[in-house]
Protein backbone atom coordinates (compact mmCIF):
# COMPACT_ATOMS: atom_id res chain seq x y z
CA UNK A 1 0.00 0.00 0.00
CA UNK A 2 2.83 2.34 -0.82
CA UNK A 3 0.43 4.97 -2.23
CA UNK A 4 -0.91 5.49 1.31
CA UNK A 5 2.53 6.65 2.47
CA UNK A 6 3.52 10.26 3.03
CA UNK A 7 7.23 9.74 2.66
CA UNK A 8 9.06 6.72 1.39
CA UNK A 9 12.85 6.49 1.43
CA UNK A 10 14.46 3.53 -0.37
CA UNK A 11 18.11 2.49 -0.40
CA UNK A 12 19.35 6.02 0.16
CA UNK A 13 23.07 6.50 -0.35
CA UNK A 14 24.83 9.80 0.40
CA UNK A 15 28.57 10.37 0.35
CA UNK A 16 30.91 13.26 1.00
CA UNK A 17 34.19 13.30 -0.94
CA UNK A 18 33.80 9.62 -1.68
CA UNK A 19 33.14 8.70 1.95
CA UNK A 20 29.77 7.06 2.49
CA UNK A 21 27.79 8.86 5.17
CA UNK A 22 24.55 7.05 4.47
CA UNK A 23 24.65 3.52 3.12
CA UNK A 24 21.38 2.13 1.79
CA UNK A 25 18.86 3.46 4.28
CA UNK A 26 15.12 2.80 3.88
CA UNK A 27 12.14 3.90 5.94
CA UNK A 28 8.55 5.03 5.60
CA UNK A 29 6.41 7.72 7.16
CA UNK A 30 2.63 7.31 7.28
CA UNK A 31 0.34 10.34 7.01
CA UNK A 32 -0.06 12.18 10.33
CA UNK A 33 -0.56 12.02 13.16
CA UNK A 34 2.59 9.94 13.01
CA UNK A 35 6.11 10.23 14.41
CA UNK A 36 9.18 8.40 13.14
CA UNK A 37 12.27 8.59 15.32
CA UNK A 38 15.76 8.51 13.87
CA UNK A 39 18.22 7.65 16.60
CA UNK A 40 21.95 7.22 16.52
CA UNK A 41 25.19 8.70 17.79
CA UNK A 42 27.33 11.31 16.09
CA UNK A 43 28.47 10.09 12.70
CA UNK A 44 25.49 7.77 12.31
CA UNK A 45 24.19 9.79 9.36
CA UNK A 46 20.93 10.99 10.89
CA UNK A 47 21.37 14.68 10.06
CA UNK A 48 22.59 13.80 6.56
CA UNK A 49 19.40 11.81 5.99
CA UNK A 50 17.28 14.75 7.18
CA UNK A 51 19.08 17.11 4.80
CA UNK A 52 18.74 14.70 1.89
CA UNK A 53 14.99 14.40 2.57
CA UNK A 54 14.46 18.17 2.33
CA UNK A 55 17.02 18.34 -0.52
CA UNK A 56 19.44 20.59 1.27
CA UNK A 57 21.94 18.13 -0.14
CA UNK A 58 21.74 15.69 -3.03
CA UNK A 59 21.78 11.93 -2.53
CA UNK A 60 24.04 9.76 -4.68
CA UNK A 61 21.51 7.02 -5.09
CA UNK A 62 18.16 5.78 -3.86
CA UNK A 63 14.61 6.96 -3.90
CA UNK A 64 12.81 9.61 -1.88
CA UNK A 65 9.09 9.67 -2.62
CA UNK A 66 6.69 12.20 -1.16
CA UNK A 67 3.06 11.25 -1.78
CA UNK A 68 4.38 9.12 -4.58
CA UNK A 69 6.35 11.90 -6.32
CA UNK A 70 10.06 11.39 -6.91
CA UNK A 71 11.62 14.13 -4.75
CA UNK A 72 15.09 13.76 -6.27
CA UNK A 73 13.76 14.66 -9.72
CA UNK A 74 11.54 17.62 -8.85
CA UNK A 75 11.90 20.69 -11.05
CA UNK A 76 12.27 24.17 -9.57
CA UNK A 77 8.59 24.97 -9.18
CA UNK A 78 7.74 21.52 -7.84
CA UNK A 79 10.70 21.65 -5.45
CA UNK A 80 9.43 24.97 -4.13
CA UNK A 81 6.05 23.44 -3.42
CA UNK A 82 7.71 20.40 -1.87
CA UNK A 83 9.68 22.61 0.48
CA UNK A 84 6.46 24.13 1.72
CA UNK A 85 4.99 20.72 2.38
CA UNK A 86 8.08 19.57 4.22
CA UNK A 87 9.53 21.93 6.83
CA UNK A 88 12.71 21.47 8.81
CA UNK A 89 13.40 22.68 12.36
CA UNK A 90 17.02 22.67 13.49
CA UNK A 91 18.68 22.25 16.87
CA UNK A 92 19.79 25.87 16.85
CA UNK A 93 16.97 28.18 15.75
CA UNK A 94 19.36 31.14 15.55
CA UNK A 95 20.68 29.93 12.23
CA UNK A 96 17.25 30.26 10.64
CA UNK A 97 15.89 33.43 12.24
CA UNK A 98 16.96 36.75 10.76
CA UNK A 99 18.40 38.71 13.72
CA UNK A 100 17.19 42.03 12.26
CA UNK A 101 13.63 40.92 11.70
CA UNK A 102 10.95 41.19 14.37
CA UNK A 103 9.16 37.93 15.19
CA UNK A 104 5.87 39.22 13.80
CA UNK A 105 7.46 40.16 10.48
CA UNK A 106 9.26 36.82 10.21
CA UNK A 107 6.04 34.93 10.75
CA UNK A 108 4.06 37.17 8.38
CA UNK A 109 6.68 36.52 5.72
CA UNK A 110 6.24 32.77 6.16
CA UNK A 111 2.44 33.05 6.13
CA UNK A 112 2.47 34.93 2.81
CA UNK A 113 5.24 32.87 1.26
CA UNK A 114 2.91 30.66 -0.73
CA UNK A 115 -0.29 32.67 -0.96
CA UNK A 116 -1.55 36.23 -1.02
CA UNK A 117 -3.68 37.22 1.94
CA UNK A 118 -5.22 40.51 3.02
CA UNK A 119 -3.29 42.23 5.78
CA UNK A 120 -5.91 41.58 8.42
CA UNK A 121 -5.92 37.88 7.64
CA UNK A 122 -2.13 37.75 7.87
CA UNK A 123 -2.24 39.45 11.26
CA UNK A 124 -4.85 37.07 12.49
CA UNK A 125 -2.86 34.08 11.27
CA UNK A 126 0.33 35.33 12.95
CA UNK A 127 -1.53 35.76 16.21
CA UNK A 128 -2.95 32.28 15.96
CA UNK A 129 0.48 30.79 15.24
CA UNK A 130 2.00 32.57 18.24
CA UNK A 131 -0.81 31.33 20.39
CA UNK A 132 -0.42 27.77 19.12
CA UNK A 133 3.23 27.61 20.10
CA UNK A 134 2.55 29.14 23.50
CA UNK A 135 3.76 32.68 22.78
CA UNK A 136 1.83 35.90 23.13
CA UNK A 137 0.87 38.87 21.03
CA UNK A 138 3.54 40.99 22.72
CA UNK A 139 6.25 38.70 21.28
CA UNK A 140 5.44 39.98 17.77
CA UNK A 141 7.46 43.12 18.29
CA UNK A 142 10.51 41.37 19.73
CA UNK A 143 13.71 40.64 17.90
CA UNK A 144 15.12 37.08 18.15
CA UNK A 145 17.86 38.12 20.60
CA UNK A 146 15.20 39.43 23.00
CA UNK A 147 13.78 35.93 23.38
CA UNK A 148 15.06 32.96 25.36
CA UNK A 149 16.35 29.83 23.60
CA UNK A 150 13.10 28.01 24.23
CA UNK A 151 11.04 30.92 22.89
CA UNK A 152 13.21 31.12 19.76
CA UNK A 153 12.67 27.42 19.15
CA UNK A 154 8.92 28.03 19.52
CA UNK A 155 9.16 30.77 16.89
CA UNK A 156 11.05 28.39 14.58
CA UNK A 157 8.25 25.84 15.02
CA UNK A 158 5.58 28.49 14.42
CA UNK A 159 7.33 29.54 11.23
CA UNK A 160 7.48 25.95 10.05
CA UNK A 161 3.75 25.58 10.76
CA UNK A 162 2.94 28.86 8.98
CA UNK A 163 3.03 27.19 5.57
CA UNK A 164 0.78 24.33 6.73
CA UNK A 165 3.26 21.55 6.06
CA UNK A 166 2.37 17.87 5.74
CA UNK A 167 5.66 16.74 7.23
CA UNK A 168 8.05 18.27 9.76
CA UNK A 169 11.67 17.26 9.96
CA UNK A 170 12.81 17.97 13.51
CA UNK A 171 16.59 17.75 13.84
CA UNK A 172 17.44 17.55 17.57
CA UNK A 173 14.89 20.31 18.28
CA UNK A 174 15.41 20.31 22.05
CA UNK A 175 19.04 19.29 22.46
CA UNK A 176 20.28 22.83 23.02
CA UNK A 177 17.57 23.68 25.54
CA UNK A 178 17.49 23.51 29.32
CA UNK A 179 15.73 20.45 30.63
CA UNK A 180 12.61 22.24 31.93
CA UNK A 181 12.34 24.13 28.62
CA UNK A 182 12.90 20.93 26.68
CA UNK A 183 9.98 19.28 28.48
CA UNK A 184 7.68 22.12 27.45
CA UNK A 185 8.79 22.08 23.80
CA UNK A 186 8.29 18.30 23.66
CA UNK A 187 4.82 18.79 25.07
CA UNK A 188 4.17 21.43 22.42
CA UNK A 189 5.22 19.07 19.62
CA UNK A 190 2.89 16.36 20.96
CA UNK A 191 0.05 18.86 21.15
CA UNK A 192 0.60 20.24 17.64
CA UNK A 193 0.78 16.74 16.25
CA UNK A 194 -2.70 15.98 17.51
CA UNK A 195 -4.17 19.36 16.52
CA UNK A 196 -2.78 19.35 12.98
CA UNK A 197 -2.54 15.61 12.35
CA UNK A 198 1.16 16.28 11.77
CA UNK A 199 3.64 13.72 10.62
CA UNK A 200 7.26 14.20 11.58
CA UNK A 201 10.70 12.75 11.30
CA UNK A 202 12.28 13.35 14.70
CA UNK A 203 16.03 13.13 14.99
CA UNK A 204 17.39 12.68 18.47
CA UNK A 205 20.19 11.03 20.35
CA UNK A 206 17.87 10.80 23.35
CA UNK A 207 15.89 7.56 23.45
CA UNK A 208 13.52 8.92 26.07
CA UNK A 209 12.58 11.82 23.77
CA UNK A 210 11.99 9.39 20.90
CA UNK A 211 9.87 7.19 23.14
CA UNK A 212 7.65 10.11 24.06
CA UNK A 213 6.96 11.26 20.52
CA UNK A 214 7.39 8.45 18.00
CA UNK A 215 5.40 5.35 17.08
CA UNK A 216 8.25 3.92 15.07
CA UNK A 217 12.00 4.15 15.44
CA UNK A 218 14.97 3.64 13.16
CA UNK A 219 18.31 2.91 14.82
CA UNK A 220 21.27 4.07 12.76
CA UNK A 221 24.94 3.25 13.09
CA UNK A 222 27.63 4.45 10.69
CA UNK A 223 25.08 5.22 8.02
CA UNK A 224 23.21 1.94 8.17
CA UNK A 225 19.92 0.88 9.69
CA UNK A 226 20.57 -1.69 12.39
CA UNK A 227 17.06 -2.00 13.73
CA UNK A 228 13.66 -0.58 12.82
CA UNK A 229 10.21 -1.17 14.22
CA UNK A 230 7.59 -0.07 16.73
CA UNK A 231 9.25 2.17 19.33
CA UNK A 232 7.82 0.25 22.23
CA UNK A 233 9.25 -3.05 20.94
CA UNK A 234 12.64 -1.54 20.23
CA UNK A 235 13.07 0.14 23.58
CA UNK A 236 11.53 -2.50 25.82
CA UNK A 237 13.13 -5.47 24.09
CA UNK A 238 15.89 -4.26 21.81
CA UNK A 239 17.10 -7.04 19.54
CA UNK A 240 20.27 -5.53 18.10
CA UNK A 241 23.29 -5.53 20.42
CA UNK A 242 23.85 -1.86 19.52
CA UNK A 243 20.28 -0.86 20.41
CA UNK A 244 20.79 -2.78 23.64
CA UNK A 245 23.97 -0.83 24.36
CA UNK A 246 22.23 2.48 23.59
CA UNK A 247 19.35 1.50 25.83
CA UNK A 248 21.68 0.49 28.66
CA UNK A 249 23.66 3.73 28.42
CA UNK A 250 20.67 6.01 29.04
CA UNK A 251 21.13 7.40 32.53
CA UNK A 252 18.08 6.94 34.67
CA UNK A 253 17.07 8.79 37.80
CA UNK A 254 17.25 5.47 39.64
CA UNK A 255 20.89 4.61 40.15
CA UNK A 256 21.37 1.14 38.69
CA UNK A 257 23.72 -1.65 39.57
CA UNK A 258 26.27 -1.74 36.80
CA UNK A 259 28.63 -4.44 35.74
CA UNK A 260 32.17 -3.47 36.62
CA UNK A 261 34.30 -1.66 34.09
CA UNK A 262 36.80 -4.47 34.41
CA UNK A 263 34.24 -6.94 33.10
CA UNK A 264 33.49 -4.68 30.15
CA UNK A 265 37.18 -4.11 29.48
CA UNK A 266 37.72 -7.88 29.40
CA UNK A 267 35.68 -8.11 26.21
CA UNK A 268 37.78 -8.57 23.11
CA UNK A 269 38.50 -5.41 21.12
CA UNK A 270 38.57 -5.98 17.39
CA UNK A 271 40.22 -3.69 14.91
CA UNK A 272 39.66 -5.60 11.68
CA UNK A 273 37.29 -4.32 9.05
CA UNK A 274 34.15 -6.39 8.91
CA UNK A 275 30.92 -6.60 6.97
CA UNK A 276 28.85 -5.75 10.05
CA UNK A 277 29.41 -2.08 10.97
CA UNK A 278 29.00 -2.85 14.68
CA UNK A 279 31.51 -5.72 14.63
CA UNK A 280 34.33 -3.91 16.44
CA UNK A 281 32.20 -3.08 19.46
CA UNK A 282 29.82 -6.02 19.54
CA UNK A 283 29.99 -8.44 22.47
CA UNK A 284 28.23 -11.13 20.45
CA UNK A 285 30.26 -10.91 17.23
CA UNK A 286 31.34 -14.14 15.60
CA UNK A 287 33.27 -14.93 12.39
CA UNK A 288 30.14 -14.77 10.30
CA UNK A 289 29.65 -11.10 11.31
CA UNK A 290 33.07 -10.31 9.87
CA UNK A 291 32.55 -12.17 6.61
CA UNK A 292 28.91 -11.66 5.77
CA UNK A 293 26.96 -8.41 5.95
CA UNK A 294 23.85 -8.84 8.09
CA UNK A 295 20.76 -7.69 6.19
CA UNK A 296 17.56 -6.46 7.77
CA UNK A 297 15.29 -9.36 8.58
CA UNK A 298 12.12 -9.72 10.64
CA UNK A 299 12.66 -10.83 14.21
CA UNK A 300 10.17 -10.51 17.06
CA UNK A 301 8.00 -7.83 15.50
CA UNK A 302 10.71 -5.57 14.08
CA UNK A 303 13.49 -5.66 11.49
CA UNK A 304 17.06 -6.23 12.64
CA UNK A 305 20.35 -6.31 10.77
CA UNK A 306 22.12 -8.82 12.99
CA UNK A 307 23.05 -12.47 12.50
CA UNK A 308 22.70 -13.02 16.21
CA UNK A 309 19.49 -11.11 16.95
CA UNK A 310 17.80 -14.17 18.50
CA UNK A 311 20.76 -14.69 20.82
CA UNK A 312 20.85 -10.97 21.62
CA UNK A 313 17.20 -11.08 22.63
CA UNK A 314 17.87 -14.14 24.78
CA UNK A 315 20.91 -12.53 26.45
CA UNK A 316 19.24 -9.16 27.00
CA UNK A 317 19.55 -8.15 30.61
CA UNK A 318 22.69 -10.16 31.23
CA UNK A 319 24.94 -7.67 33.05
CA UNK A 320 28.18 -8.40 31.23
CA UNK A 321 26.42 -8.12 27.94
CA UNK A 322 24.84 -4.75 28.77
CA UNK A 323 28.09 -3.40 30.13
CA UNK A 324 29.74 -3.75 26.75
CA UNK A 325 28.18 -0.57 25.46
CA UNK A 326 28.97 1.48 28.52
CA UNK B 1 36.66 19.08 54.46
CA UNK B 2 38.49 18.91 51.13
CA UNK B 3 36.79 21.94 49.69
CA UNK B 4 34.53 24.32 51.62
CA UNK B 5 32.69 27.32 50.21
CA UNK B 6 31.13 29.75 52.68
CA UNK B 7 29.07 32.87 51.94
CA UNK B 8 30.48 33.11 48.47
CA UNK B 9 29.24 36.16 46.55
CA UNK B 10 30.21 36.61 42.93
CA UNK B 11 29.35 39.88 41.23
CA UNK B 12 29.89 41.49 37.86
CA UNK B 13 29.93 45.31 37.90
CA UNK B 14 28.03 45.36 41.17
CA UNK B 15 25.40 42.88 40.02
CA UNK B 16 25.42 39.76 42.21
CA UNK B 17 25.14 36.59 40.15
CA UNK B 18 25.99 34.07 42.85
CA UNK B 19 25.05 34.20 46.53
CA UNK B 20 25.95 30.82 47.88
CA UNK B 21 25.79 30.14 51.61
CA UNK B 22 27.57 26.82 51.87
CA UNK B 23 28.89 24.06 49.63
CA UNK B 24 31.16 21.28 50.89
CA UNK B 25 33.13 18.57 49.15
CA UNK B 26 34.58 15.91 51.45
CA UNK B 27 37.63 13.83 50.60
CA UNK B 28 36.86 11.06 48.13
CA UNK B 29 33.34 12.38 47.66
CA UNK B 30 31.47 13.21 44.46
CA UNK B 31 29.12 16.16 44.76
CA UNK B 32 26.80 17.19 41.95
CA UNK B 33 26.08 20.86 41.35
CA UNK B 34 22.93 20.94 39.25
CA UNK B 35 21.23 23.81 37.53
CA UNK B 36 20.06 25.21 34.20
CA UNK B 37 21.84 27.79 32.10
CA UNK B 38 22.39 31.03 33.95
CA UNK B 39 22.10 29.39 37.37
CA UNK B 40 25.68 30.36 38.26
CA UNK B 41 27.15 26.87 38.49
CA UNK B 42 29.98 27.41 36.02
CA UNK B 43 31.09 30.77 37.42
CA UNK B 44 31.14 29.15 40.87
CA UNK B 45 33.48 26.49 39.51
CA UNK B 46 35.69 29.14 37.93
CA UNK B 47 35.80 31.00 41.24
CA UNK B 48 37.15 27.86 42.93
CA UNK B 49 39.85 27.70 40.25
CA UNK B 50 40.71 31.35 40.89
CA UNK B 51 39.67 32.16 37.33
CA UNK B 52 36.54 34.24 37.98
CA UNK B 53 38.54 37.38 38.71
CA UNK B 54 40.16 37.31 35.30
CA UNK B 55 36.67 37.43 33.81
CA UNK B 56 36.00 40.65 35.69
CA UNK B 57 34.09 39.19 38.61
CA UNK B 58 34.52 40.16 42.24
CA UNK B 59 34.48 37.20 44.58
CA UNK B 60 34.00 37.55 48.33
CA UNK B 61 33.46 35.08 51.15
CA UNK B 62 35.57 32.01 51.70
CA UNK B 63 36.75 29.19 49.46
CA UNK B 64 39.03 26.86 51.42
CA UNK B 65 40.99 23.86 50.19
CA UNK B 66 42.07 21.54 53.03
CA UNK B 67 41.41 24.45 55.36
CA UNK B 68 43.60 26.88 53.43
CA UNK B 69 41.89 30.00 52.13
CA UNK B 70 42.15 30.38 48.34
CA UNK B 71 40.49 33.79 47.98
CA UNK B 72 43.13 36.49 48.14
CA UNK B 73 45.99 34.29 46.95
CA UNK B 74 48.30 35.88 44.41
CA UNK B 75 48.27 34.66 40.82
CA UNK B 76 51.62 32.93 41.46
CA UNK B 77 50.27 31.13 44.51
CA UNK B 78 47.13 30.18 42.60
CA UNK B 79 49.19 28.55 39.88
CA UNK B 80 50.52 26.17 42.52
CA UNK B 81 46.96 25.22 43.42
CA UNK B 82 45.57 25.04 39.91
CA UNK B 83 46.30 21.78 38.20
CA UNK B 84 48.43 20.47 41.01
CA UNK B 85 45.76 20.40 43.68
CA UNK B 86 42.58 21.25 41.81
CA UNK B 87 42.11 20.37 38.15
CA UNK B 88 39.21 21.30 35.94
CA UNK B 89 37.71 19.66 32.87
CA UNK B 90 35.22 21.21 30.49
CA UNK B 91 32.42 20.30 28.12
CA UNK B 92 34.59 20.47 25.00
CA UNK B 93 38.16 19.52 25.84
CA UNK B 94 39.35 19.70 22.23
CA UNK B 95 38.88 23.47 22.21
CA UNK B 96 40.84 23.74 25.47
CA UNK B 97 43.88 22.02 23.93
CA UNK B 98 46.37 23.84 21.73
CA UNK B 99 45.63 22.44 18.25
CA UNK B 100 49.30 22.53 17.24
CA UNK B 101 50.58 20.53 20.20
CA UNK B 102 50.58 16.75 20.18
CA UNK B 103 49.00 15.05 23.18
CA UNK B 104 52.38 13.79 24.44
CA UNK B 105 53.89 17.30 24.34
CA UNK B 106 50.84 18.67 26.07
CA UNK B 107 51.53 16.33 28.99
CA UNK B 108 55.25 17.11 29.08
CA UNK B 109 54.72 20.90 28.93
CA UNK B 110 52.01 20.86 31.58
CA UNK B 111 53.97 18.60 33.91
CA UNK B 112 57.17 20.65 33.47
CA UNK B 113 55.36 23.84 34.44
CA UNK B 114 54.60 22.02 37.66
CA UNK B 115 58.21 21.00 38.20
CA UNK B 116 58.29 17.47 36.84
CA UNK B 117 61.38 16.72 34.70
CA UNK B 118 60.99 15.58 31.09
CA UNK B 119 61.81 11.88 31.42
CA UNK B 120 59.61 11.54 34.43
CA UNK B 121 56.87 13.47 32.62
CA UNK B 122 56.85 11.03 29.70
CA UNK B 123 56.46 8.07 31.99
CA UNK B 124 53.76 9.78 34.02
CA UNK B 125 51.85 10.59 30.83
CA UNK B 126 51.84 6.93 29.76
CA UNK B 127 50.76 5.81 33.21
CA UNK B 128 47.97 8.36 33.27
CA UNK B 129 46.72 7.28 29.84
CA UNK B 130 46.66 3.68 31.00
CA UNK B 131 44.69 4.81 34.03
CA UNK B 132 41.98 6.28 31.77
CA UNK B 133 42.06 3.16 29.57
CA UNK B 134 43.77 4.72 26.55
CA UNK B 135 46.76 3.35 24.65
CA UNK B 136 50.14 5.19 24.55
CA UNK B 137 49.80 5.61 20.77
CA UNK B 138 47.43 8.52 21.47
CA UNK B 139 50.40 10.55 22.75
CA UNK B 140 51.44 11.08 19.13
CA UNK B 141 48.08 12.45 18.04
CA UNK B 142 47.03 16.04 17.58
CA UNK B 143 43.84 17.19 19.35
CA UNK B 144 41.76 17.17 16.15
CA UNK B 145 42.62 13.50 15.65
CA UNK B 146 40.84 12.56 18.86
CA UNK B 147 37.21 11.59 19.29
CA UNK B 148 35.19 13.56 21.85
CA UNK B 149 35.41 10.71 24.33
CA UNK B 150 39.18 10.30 23.87
CA UNK B 151 39.74 14.03 24.33
CA UNK B 152 37.76 14.03 27.57
CA UNK B 153 39.72 11.00 28.80
CA UNK B 154 42.95 12.84 28.04
CA UNK B 155 41.78 15.93 29.94
CA UNK B 156 41.06 13.62 32.88
CA UNK B 157 44.42 11.89 32.42
CA UNK B 158 46.15 15.28 32.74
CA UNK B 159 44.55 15.71 36.17
CA UNK B 160 45.70 12.21 37.08
CA UNK B 161 49.26 12.89 35.87
CA UNK B 162 49.39 16.09 37.94
CA UNK B 163 48.20 14.11 40.96
CA UNK B 164 45.41 16.59 41.54
CA UNK B 165 43.20 15.58 44.42
CA UNK B 166 40.17 17.65 43.51
CA UNK B 167 38.60 17.49 40.07
CA UNK B 168 36.06 20.06 38.97
CA UNK B 169 34.13 18.68 36.03
CA UNK B 170 31.95 21.24 34.26
CA UNK B 171 29.40 19.40 32.09
CA UNK B 172 32.09 16.90 31.03
CA UNK B 173 29.67 14.57 29.25
CA UNK B 174 27.12 17.00 27.81
CA UNK B 175 28.66 17.08 24.35
CA UNK B 176 29.22 13.34 24.17
CA UNK B 177 27.17 10.50 22.74
CA UNK B 178 25.20 8.57 25.30
CA UNK B 179 27.36 5.42 25.20
CA UNK B 180 30.52 7.53 25.53
CA UNK B 181 28.91 9.48 28.35
CA UNK B 182 28.32 6.22 30.20
CA UNK B 183 32.01 5.33 29.75
CA UNK B 184 33.20 8.66 31.16
CA UNK B 185 30.88 8.34 34.17
CA UNK B 186 32.24 4.85 34.79
CA UNK B 187 35.78 6.21 34.50
CA UNK B 188 35.18 8.99 37.02
CA UNK B 189 33.69 6.48 39.42
CA UNK B 190 36.74 4.25 39.02
CA UNK B 191 39.19 7.13 39.56
CA UNK B 192 37.42 8.11 42.74
CA UNK B 193 38.12 4.60 44.03
CA UNK B 194 41.68 4.27 42.78
CA UNK B 195 43.02 7.80 43.10
CA UNK B 196 40.81 8.85 46.00
CA UNK B 197 39.74 11.86 43.93
CA UNK B 198 37.17 14.32 45.23
CA UNK B 199 34.95 15.47 42.39
CA UNK B 200 32.68 18.48 42.03
CA UNK B 201 30.47 17.43 39.13
CA UNK B 202 28.60 20.26 37.44
CA UNK B 203 25.68 19.29 35.24
CA UNK B 204 22.27 20.27 33.98
CA UNK B 205 21.34 16.59 33.82
CA UNK B 206 19.88 15.10 37.00
CA UNK B 207 19.87 11.62 35.51
CA UNK B 208 23.64 11.72 34.99
CA UNK B 209 24.11 13.12 38.49
CA UNK B 210 21.97 10.27 39.87
CA UNK B 211 24.39 7.76 38.37
CA UNK B 212 27.51 9.26 39.85
CA UNK B 213 27.13 11.60 42.81
CA UNK B 214 26.96 10.97 46.55
CA UNK B 215 25.36 14.31 47.25
CA UNK B 216 23.61 16.91 45.12
CA UNK B 217 23.15 20.66 45.40
CA UNK B 218 20.51 22.25 43.18
CA UNK B 219 21.34 25.77 42.07
CA UNK B 220 18.99 28.40 40.72
CA UNK B 221 19.54 32.09 40.09
CA UNK B 222 22.87 31.97 41.89
CA UNK B 223 21.72 30.26 45.07
CA UNK B 224 21.49 26.70 46.26
CA UNK B 225 17.80 25.98 46.70
CA UNK B 226 18.17 22.45 48.00
CA UNK B 227 20.92 19.97 48.79
CA UNK B 228 21.19 16.50 50.24
CA UNK B 229 22.20 12.94 49.53
CA UNK B 230 21.46 11.92 45.96
CA UNK B 231 19.04 9.17 46.96
CA UNK B 232 17.24 11.39 49.47
CA UNK B 233 16.93 14.36 47.14
CA UNK B 234 15.67 12.27 44.24
CA UNK B 235 13.18 10.41 46.38
CA UNK B 236 11.93 13.32 48.46
CA UNK B 237 12.60 16.59 46.67
CA UNK B 238 11.30 19.37 48.89
CA UNK B 239 11.89 22.50 46.82
CA UNK B 240 9.39 23.12 43.99
CA UNK B 241 12.23 23.85 41.58
CA UNK B 242 13.90 20.50 42.32
CA UNK B 243 10.55 18.85 41.70
CA UNK B 244 10.14 20.71 38.41
CA UNK B 245 13.65 19.68 37.33
CA UNK B 246 12.96 16.06 38.20
CA UNK B 247 9.64 16.06 36.38
CA UNK B 248 11.25 17.51 33.27
CA UNK B 249 13.85 14.75 32.82
CA UNK B 250 12.76 12.68 29.83
CA UNK B 251 12.60 9.12 31.10
CA UNK B 252 12.50 5.80 29.36
CA UNK B 253 9.48 3.68 30.12
CA UNK B 254 7.26 6.73 30.44
CA UNK B 255 5.36 5.85 27.31
CA UNK B 256 4.18 8.14 24.57
CA UNK B 257 2.61 11.50 25.23
CA UNK B 258 1.74 12.04 21.61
Amino acid sequence: MSDALLLEVRDLVVSFDGVRAVEGVSFEIAPGPFGLGLVGESGSGKTTIARAVVRLLEADRGEIRFLGADVRRLGRAALRRYRQSVQIVFQDPDGTLDPRMRIGAALAEAVTAHRKLPRAAVNERVDRLLHEVGLEERHRRRFPHQLSGGQRQRVAIARALAVEPRLLVLDEPTSALDVTVQAKVLELIAQLRDQHALAYLLISHNLAVIEQLCEETVVLYRGRVLEVGPTEQLLNRPAHPYTQALRAAVPDLEPRVRASAAAAAALPVRHETARCPYYTRCPLAVERCRDEQPLLRDVAGRSVACHRAEDALAFAGHPLHLASGS
Amino acid sequence: MKLALRDVRIAFEGRTVVALDALDLAENEIVGLVGESGSGKSITALAVMGLARSLGATVTGSIALDGRELLGLSERQLRQVRGRRVAMIFQSPVSAFNPLVRVGDLFVRTLRVHGVDSTDAGRRAEDALREVLLGPELLRRYPHQLSGGQAQRIAIALAVALRSDVLIADEPTSALDVTVQAEIIELLRMLRERERLSILFISHDLAVVAQLCDRVAVMRNGSIVESGTTAGLLRHPSHPYTRALLAAVPRLGGGRTA
